[in-house]
């Protein structure tokens, strides 16, 4: 995790606390304090599944990234095929039909054949990690920016703002998630990326308001805040050293389950049809397309569902992992 | 006790209001004319149609005295009716029809589920950290990440496509064709459904296991001589399935609406079949009736369940 925060780079917030109470908290400062590790030390950390995992993910939005960068930048010049060609195409310029196929099997050309209009199914699934991409960052940003900042307030500041914001959170809640997501969907016509990552984002507020809240409602309640407390620190600078640097990393591990579930989320919506319109190609939309002849070839479904299986379990396997180093981290805080 | 159910019940009240208010805006939040949302904006139309469905939505009221007519005839079974299939209701024709076949898809999914997490999570308990454990705790990793269209599709594939042993879409009822024919098209979607129920339940009952496999009572009884196999099943499994219950019951409540893909995959007349025509038609009081519908019976569901809890778990209803 590489949270550039000001405030953490110079000294860990309760570092400083020590000096001053020391009496209270001197089993605490027992080994070494966390310290921000680089990404590539916590790669080291990472048992072999979860190292396979992490490049998994680095791959497939690695290549969303560069798929974007082609198709925005460079015009199609790298080398990607374009996802949307039919190769079987009439060219005017040469008065000569393509020489693609239908459903062909993978070659050299086409490294996993072509979908039912002879379109390269590589080129397509590697394109269709954009709207997972966007999707899951725009719901992860949403997240951990009004959801964790929420939760961390009301968990600190208690009262009756924390009884309204979160009677709100569970209004929300109570309604079944893909149904309140069915329903806002449909108030719009013209589906583009920009509407479904917003929709989504707002819908995963709650979820991450109930994280943070937890966190801080436990972190609140330890001897550095109330030191910090005690010695007559102001309760928006506590929020802001104190609170909110230790509840980020558990926040932070969230965000990756958080992030398998919208990409499920809106694989389903693709797959029934209401997510970004086509022929932009997303996962669940190539897999309700081809799953019509998956008689004639299983690997133009199977493909994008092992994108998606793929990608929805290295995100549960990495957040996993690393809500669980973040949790032995809090203990030795 | 009754403090407790006091409490249960304010809150309830409050979260069925928003749940029925949200629902009811729906059709206010509509860009433009609500009428125009209704009719679509290049459909044919008459001023008796425009009217009657402006005095229908009572738009010419402000808002809380709408909700509180809207609500007036809810509760009373008027949700209103399709303005894409004429004449159809939305209660009567559409919720009632319908829900029996949403209802059970859920029930055989969560009995399929049960089914299988059961044997799995107490093995996972039972050979904690040995090679059966982690091989099915991968397993139960694994079935998480798999959504259940790709489930049913694969489903589909094998049973239909392949072996050819079951029909791949479409939908039996009991009333029309018996119990059998009812099951074959009835089997493939719940069993998709299953799979991520199942490792939900089979990691819960895992860990509940466990904890309660480092009581003393199942120590004495293990001194007693009983065979472990005695042990897990009669004495262990009971209290650790408390927390097994409740989650049945809340995700029994919450497939109410998560059956949508499933029987949109199987082209199964169930609500969320339904509520996806009806997003695609743009039939707004189609969709407005099942979202308050299916929110409401997962709140009351959640409420029943949570009382239930307090009733079984005397430690609760103490604390």
């Amino acid at each position: 995790m590489t949270a550039t925060d000001p405030g953490t780079k110079t000294e860990f917030p309760s570092e400083r606390l020590t000096k001053v109470s020391t009496a209270m908290s001197i089993d605490a400062r027992q080994g070494t304090p966390p310290k921000r590790s680089s990404p590539w030390a916590v790669f080291k950390e990472m048992p072999i599944f979860v190292k396979l995992s992490a490049v998994w993910l680095i791959l497939v939005f690695g290549g969303a990234i560069y798929a974007k960068i082609d198709q925005v930048i460079f015009n199609g010049a790298l080398p990607l095929q374009d996802p949307n060609f039919q190769t079987n195409n009439f060219d005017p310029s040469t008065g000569e039909f393509g020489t693609g196929d239908p459903i062909e099997s993978p070659s050299w050309s086409h490294w996993l054949g072509t979908d039912a209009i002879a379109r390269d199914t590589f080129a397509r699934i590697v394109h269709g990690g954009w709207v997972s991409l966007i999707v899951a960052s725009v719901a992860a940003a949403f997240g951990i920016i009004v959801g964790g900042f929420l939760g961390s307030l009301v968990g600190f500041i208690r009262g009756r703002t924390e009884t309204i914001v979160m009677s709100i959170i569970d209004v929300i809640l109570a309604f079944p998630a893909l149904i309140l997501l069915l329903a806002m969907v449909s108030i719009f016509k013209v589906r583009d990326l920009f509407i479904i990552a917003m929709v989504i984002g707002f819908l995963s507020i709650p979820a991450y308001t109930r994280v943070s809240r937890a966190n801080s409602l436990a972190i609140s309640n330890r001897e550095f805040v109330l030191a910090a407390r005690a010695i007559g620190t102001k309760p928006a600078t506590i929020l802001r050293r104190e609170i909110i640097p230790n509840v980020l990393p558990t926040v932070l591990s969230y965000a990756m389950v958080a992030a398998a579930f919208v990409i499920v989320v809106e694989g389903s919506l693709s797959f029934l049809g209401l997510s970004v319109q086509l022929p932009t190609s997303t996962w669940g939309n190539m897999i309700n397309q081809a799953r019509r002849d998956i008689d004639l070839n299983l690997l133009q479904v199977v493909a994008p569902s092992l994108a998606l299986v793929f990608t929805v379990l290295s995100l549960n396997q990495v957040g996993d992992w690393l809500q669980k180093r973040s949790a032995h981290r809090a203990s030795a805080l | 006790m009754g403090r407790i159910l006091a409490t249960r019940l304010l809150r309830l009240g409050a979260t069925l209001f928003a749940v029925t208010f949200l629902s009811f805006i729906m059709t206010s939040l509509l860009p433009g004319d609500p009428v125009n949302a209704i009719l679509g904006v290049d459909a044919p139309r008459d001023q008796e149609t425009v009217d009657r469905i402006r005095d229908e939505l009572g738009l010419d009221k402000p808002l809380p005295v709408r909700y509180v007519n809207w609500l007036g005839s809810a509760v009373q079974g008027d949700l209103g009716e399709s303005y894409i299939n004429r004449g159809q209701t939305v209660w009567g024709d559409t919720i009632v029809q319908r829900l029996p076949v949403t209802a059970q898809l859920a029930f055989m999914a969560i009995i399929i589920a049960v089914i299988l997490a059961v044997p799995i999570g107490v093995l996972g308990a039972y050979r904690q950290g040995r090679w059966e454990d982690q091989t099915t705790s991968a397993g139960v990793q694994v079935a998480l990440s798999v959504p259940n269209f790709i489930t049913g599709i694969f489903l589909i594939w094998l049973f239909a496509v392949k072996l050819k042993w079951l029909p791949a879409s479409n939908w039996n009822r009991i009333s029309d064709k018996g119990l059998i024919a009812n099951l074959e098209t009835a089997i493939l979607p719940s069993t998709a459904l299953a799979l991520t129920q199942m490792a939900i339940f089979s990691r819960l009952v895992r860990s509940d296991m466990i904890a309660t496999l480092q009581e003393n009572f199942v120590l004495s009884a293990k001194a007693k001589g009983l065979s472990d196999r005695y042990v897990l099943f009669r004495h262990a499994l009971r209290p650790s399935s408390l927390s097994l219950a409740t989650i049945v019951g809340i995700n029994f409540g919450a497939l109410l609406g998560g059956t949508v893909v499933i029987e949109t995959l199987f082209a199964i007349p169930g609500l969320g079949f339904r509520l996806i025509n009806a997003i695609n038609q743009r039939d707004i009081l189609v969709i407005q009736g099942i979202t308050v519908f299916v929110a409401v019976a997962y709140v009351l569901i959640n409420t029943i369940v949570d009382l239930l809890y307090t009733v079984l778990d005397p430690r609760i209803r103490k604390g």
